[in-house]
């Protein structure tokens, strides 16, 4: 029972690893792709990791597998706000059917302020 | 049904390569190392899971940390120099 559980939480966390980095491939612009892969391959990789774990029951990989999970729930968001900032700062363009940009309003306002 | 794991993960890193050797600015090429990072990560532990070995998640480990201090740095280093586009 926890085998199947564990291969179904495998397969969807690999499939959302692809789509992540399809919209990695796809996507036109760097903020865009940020935003598409960041996300999903963070869950998919923790499902992977989770699944990992229900498989291998209580052991000591799947404390492991556990810690990695945690790991990497924490440090994925922080590596991607790091980037978003350094690309914004660098001064890459936004794509040209972009509609918003609170940081740069945000930037001037406390410029001319 | 581990290899069709293996596939479908062998995938998604020549995706993040062909990102890494295309991309044409800077930020392209760091995302794309950091999603390679977290990618290798899983890779390693599917790996102990077909091996039945337990030190694939310390070398996972390490990979995460690796791969995350490399991309801070990166991505530090980004903000401090501008481009003349």
């Amino acid at each position: 029972m926890s085998e199947i559980i564990g291969y179904i939480l495998i397969i969807v966390g690999v499939l959302f690893d692809i789509f992540g980095c399809i919209g990695l491939v796809r996507f036109p612009d760097v903020y865009n792709r940020l935003q598409a892969s960041t996300k999903c391959v963070t869950l998919g990789t923790i499902l992977l990791l989770l699944g990992v774990a229900v498989i291998s029951g209580i052991s000591a990989s799947a404390a492991k597998a556990i810690i990695c999970a945690v790991f990497i729930l924490v440090t994925s968001p922080t590596a991607a706000h790091a980037i978003a900032k350094g690309a914004h700062a660098s001064g890459v363009k936004l794509w040209d059917k972009s509609v918003v940009d609170k940081y740069a309003e945000e930037k001037t306002m406390e410029n001319s302020e | 049904m581990i290899t069709v794991c293996y596939i479908g993960l062998s995938i998604c890193c020549f995706l993040c390569l062909y990102r890494i050797g295309r991309g044409p600015t800077a930020p392209d090429r760091t995302v794309a190392i950091d999603i390679l990072g977290i990618v290798v990560v899983g890779f390693c532990g599917l790996m102990s899971l077909a091996t039945g070995k337990d030190f694939y998640f310390v070398i996972a480990l390490a990979w995460a940390v690796l791969s995350w201090i490399g991309t801070m740095a990166l991505a530090k280093f980004l903000e401090g120099r501008g481009f003349d586009e």
